[in-house]
C-alpha cells in the first residue's frame, strides 16, 4: 500500500486542551440526548454480554459434573441415566481439526494470491467477491450442497455406502470439508489484510537482495504476519466450533461417534457422530432429548471454549507489528 | 513491475515465479468453481419444486406445515409425487425477523460504534472491544438455548396477557417462542458484525477531517454525526446488508425460539403480531431435515435453499457495491 500522505499534526496537547473546554453540558439538548444514548447502548451491550456469561456460569456450575465429561451419552428418557458428553467433545475436536487443517493452508494461499499477485485484475475482483459470498453463505446452504456433492459415487470413499449402493454422504470428513468453507473466509481476509499492511519497503528490500517474489513471500512476508494468520485461524476455529447446521445435516448429529468400515482411524473419519452444538440442540426443548441440565452443562463447556479462543485472539492481535 | 526487478539475476527464477503464481492462482480460482458448483447443484435439485408450482411457489395459500406433511405422506410413485407448496408464510417470516433485526441492529450499532470510537474512555474501550468479539463468537445454539429456556418462558408469563391469547385463539396459539423473542435474539447476534464494520470505517476517517470540524467549534457528537458518520455511510449500508445476509441464514437459533410453526404473523393484529409464532426459511429447512430423503420434500427444501442462495448472493454483491465509494476517499472498510 502506498504510504498515507503526511498531514500536519498540531502540537501535542492542543487538542486535549480544546476538549477540556468542550463540556457536554454546554451542548444543545439533542446532542446531549445522543451522547447519553451512545453511553447507554455501549454499556448496555457490555451488560447483556455479562448477563449471558453469568447466566451460563451459574447454570454451568450447577449442572456440570466431572463425570459428564468422561461418560459417553446414551439415549434415555431420564436425565440420570443418559450419560455425559464425552463423544460430543471428541466430535467437536475432531471436526475442528479436520476443518482447520483444510482451511488454514488454502486460506493462506488464497489470501496471499489476493494481496501479492491479483492478476488478471478481473479474476482478482471475482475471487474477492466470491470470498465475500462464501463468508455470507448460510451454513445450511453449504451443508445441503455438501450432502449432494458427497453423495456422488466418485466421492464414496469419504463416507459410507449402504447395502443398496447409495452413498450416505454423511461423515466427519465430509462435514469437515464443508466446515473448512466456513472458516476459509476468515483466514483469507486476515492474511490479505495483514499482507497489505506490510510496508512496501520490506518487499523492496528483499527484492534488492535478489530474492524472487515467491521466496519473498515464503521467507519474509508470511513469517512477518504469523500473528495475523494465527488470529484468523483462531477465529475460524471459533466459527467451526459454534456451527450446528452442518453437524445436523452432514454429520448425522448422533449422540455417539460411530465408525464405518474396518480400519481403526479411517473408520472414525468416515463414520458419523455429533458435536457439542448438536448435543445442546438435542437436549434443548426443541430436540428429542429435552434434558435441560445436560444442555446447560454442554453449552457451558462450549462457551468456555469460545472464551478461551477469544482470549487467544486478543493476545495475538496485541502483538501486531505494523498495523496502525 | 516488482517481479521484473527480481528476475534479473537468475535465469531459472522466472519459470519458478510463474509456477508459484499459477499454484496460488489455481486455488483462488478453485473458490470460484466451488461457488459455481453450489449454485448448479442447488438449482438442479430445486427445479422440480419450482417447475410444479410455478411462480405461485412464492405466493400464499394454505398451511405450510400441512403441505409439507402431505409430501411426506404422499404417493411414493415418482409420477404422482405431491409437490403443492406455497412458501409465502415462510418468506414473510424471513422478511419480518431479518428486517426487524437489521433495523433495530442498525440503530444500536451506530450508537455503539460512535461510543466506541469517540466517547468511550480508554479503560472502557479495553473492555468493550473483547465484549463485542465475544458476542460475535457465542454459538447460535447457545443463544437459542438461553432464548428457549430463559427468555421465552419469561415473555410468556409476563408479556402475553390472557386476553391477548384469547383474541387470536381460533387462529394461532400464542407461546413464549414468538416473533419478538426471535427478533430480539437475532438482533443481538447481528449487532457485533455491524459494530465491527462501522467501527473500522469510523476509525479510517482521516483525522484531519474531524479535527477540521472540531476547530470550527463543532462539538464531538455533531462532528461524528455530520462528518464521520456521513463519510462512512457506504460502510453502514454494507454492514446492514451483510448483517441481513447473516440473519437470513440463521437457522438453528430461529428454529429453537421462533415458535416453529409455519404461520405468517398478521400485522393487522396490531401489537399481538409481535407475539405470534413465525418460522423463517432456514429454520424450516432444519426442522424438516430428517425427512430430506422423501424426494418431493427434499426438492422443496432445496428450493428454499435456492431462495436463500439467491438472496444471500444478491446481498453480498450489494454490500460489495456499497463499499466502493469508500475507496474513493482512500478508506478501506
Amino acid at each position: 500500500m502506498a504510504s498515507a500522505p503526511h498531514t500536519l499534526t498540531p502540537p501535542a496537547g492542543a487538542i486535549r486542551a480544546s476538549r477540556k473546554r468542550d463540556s457536554v453540558r454546554s451542548w444543545p439538548l439533542l446532542d446531549r440526548v445522543a451522547f447519553g444514548l451512545c453511553w447507554t447502548v455501549g454499556i448496555g451491550l457490555c451488560a447483556v454480554t455479562a448477563a449471558i456469561v453469568l447466566f451460563m456460569l451459574v447454570k454451568g456450575v450447577a449442572y456440570l459434573r466431572p463425570q459428564l465429561l468422561l461418560e459417553s451419552p446414551s439415549a434415555s428418557p431420564s436425565q440420570a441415566t443418559s450419560g455425559g458428553f464425552l463423544d460430543p467433545i471428541e466430535g467437536t475436536l475432531l471436526l475442528t481439526a479436520i476443518g482447520i487443517a483444510i482451511a488454514a493452508p488454502v486460506g493462506v494461499v488464497v489470501g496471499t494470491w489476493m494481496s501479492e499477485y491479483q492478476r488478471p485484475a478481473g479474476l482478482a475482483r471475482a475471487v474477492e467477491s466470491s470470498v465475500e459470498m462464501i463468508s455470507g453463505a448460510p451454513s445450511v446452504l453449504l451443508a445441503l450442497f455438501g450432502l449432494v456433492l458427497f453423495a456422488r459415487p466418485a466421492l464414496a470413499f469419504l463416507s459410507q455406502t449402504s447395502a443398496g449402493g447409495s452413498v450416505f454422504g454423511k461423515s466427519f470428513l465430509t462435514a469437515g470439508a464443508m466446515m473448512s468453507l466456513i472458516a476459509l473466509p476468515l483466514v483469507v481476509i486476515s492474511t490479505r489484510e495483514a499482507l497489505m499492511g506490510v510496508p512496501a519497503h520490506v518487499r523492496e528490500a528483499s527484492y534488492a537482495l535478489g530474492k524472487t517474489r515467491a521466496t519473498t513471500i515464503r521467507r519474509v512476508l508470511l513469517p512477518s504476519i504469523k500473528p495475523s494468520i494465527a488470529s484468523g485461524v483462531t477465529l475460524g476455529i471459533g466459527r467451526i466450533i459454534g456451527d450446528t447446521a452442518i453437524v445436523v445435516i452432514l454429520l448425522g448429529a448422533g449422540l455417539r461417534i460411530e465408525g464405518a468400515g474396518g480400519l481403526p482411524g479411517l473408520s472414525t473419519l468416515r463414520g458419523t457422530g455429533g458435536t457439542l452444538t448438536s448435543y445442546v440442540r438435542y437436549n434443548s426443548p426443541a430436540g428429542e432429548g429435552n434434558a435441560h441440565e445436560k444442555a446447560y452443562a454442554a453449552a457451558f463447556v462450549l462457551l468456555i471454549m469460545v472464551l478461551v479462543l477469544n482470549v487467544i485472539v486478543m493476545r495475538l492481535s496485541r502483538g501486531r507489528a505494523w498495523t496502525r | 513491475m516488482k517481479a521484473r526487478l527480481s528476475a534479473v539475476w537468475r535465469p531459472g527464477a522466472a519459470s519458478q515465479e510463474k509456477r508459484a503464481e499459477l499454484a496460488h492462482g489455481a486455488l483462488a480460482v478453485g473458490l470460484l468453481v466451488v461457488i459455481a458448483l453450489i449454485a448448479v447443484t442447488v438449482f438442479s435439485k430445486a427445479w422440480p419444486s419450482f417447475a410444479h408450482n410455478g411462480l405461485s411457489w412464492f405466493g400464499s395459500g394454505g398451511d405450510v406445515d400441512t403441505q409439507l406433511g402431505a409430501m411426506i405422506n404422499g404417493p411414493k410413485d415418482p409420477a404422482h409425487y405431491e409437490y403443492h407448496f406455497r412458501a409465502w408464510p415462510l418468506i414473510w417470516g424471513t422478511i419480518l425477523t431479518s428486517g426487524m433485526a437489521v433495523v433495530l441492529g442498525m440503530v444500536v450499532s451506530i450508537f455503539a460504534a460512535v461510543f466506541i470510537v469517540e466517547f468511550a474512555p480508554k479503560t472502557v474501550r479495553t473492555v468493550i472491544d473483547p465484549v463485542i468479539r465475544l458476542l460475535a463468537g457465542v454459538p447460535s445454539v447457545v443463544y437459542g438455548l438461553i432464548g428457549i429456556l430463559a427468555i421465552a418462558p419469561w415473555v410468556e408469563h409476563n408479556l402475553i396477557s390472557e386476553q391477548r391469547k384469547r383474541s387470536v385463539e381460533y387462529v394461532v396459539q400464542l407461546t413464549g417462542a414468538n416473533l419478538s423473542v426471535a427478533t430480539l435474539i437475532l438482533t443481538l447476534m447481528i449487532v457485533p458484525i455491524m459494530v465491527a464494520i462501522v467501527v473500522s470505517a469510523l476509525e479510517a476517517v482521516p483525522k484531519s477531517w474531524t479535527e477540521g470540524s472540531a476547530a470550527l467549534g463543532v462539538n464531538r457528537w455533531r462532528t461524528m454525526w455530520r462528518v464521520s458518520l456521513r463519510t462512512v455511510r457506504p460502510a453502514i449500508v454494507a454492514a446492514a446488508v451483510l448483517a441481513a445476509a447473516r440473519a437470513l441464514g440463521e437457522a438453528i437459533m430461529l428454529s429453537m425460539v421462533s415458535g416453529s410453526r409455519g404461520f405468517a404473523p398478521n400485522l393487522l393484529d396490531g401489537p399481538t403480531a409481535l407475539f405470534e409464532p413465525v418460522r423463517p426459511l432456514a429454520a424450516t429447512i432444519i426442522d424438516y431435515i430428517d425427512s430430506l430423503s422423501v424426494v418431493p420434500l427434499g426438492q422443496t427444501l432445496y428450493a428454499m435453499t435456492a431462495v436463500l442462495l439467491v438472496s444471500c448472493g444478491l446481498l453480498s454483491l450489494a454490500a460489495w457495491a456499497a463499499k466502493q465509494p469508500m475507496k474513493r476517499y482512500g478508506i478501506r472498510a
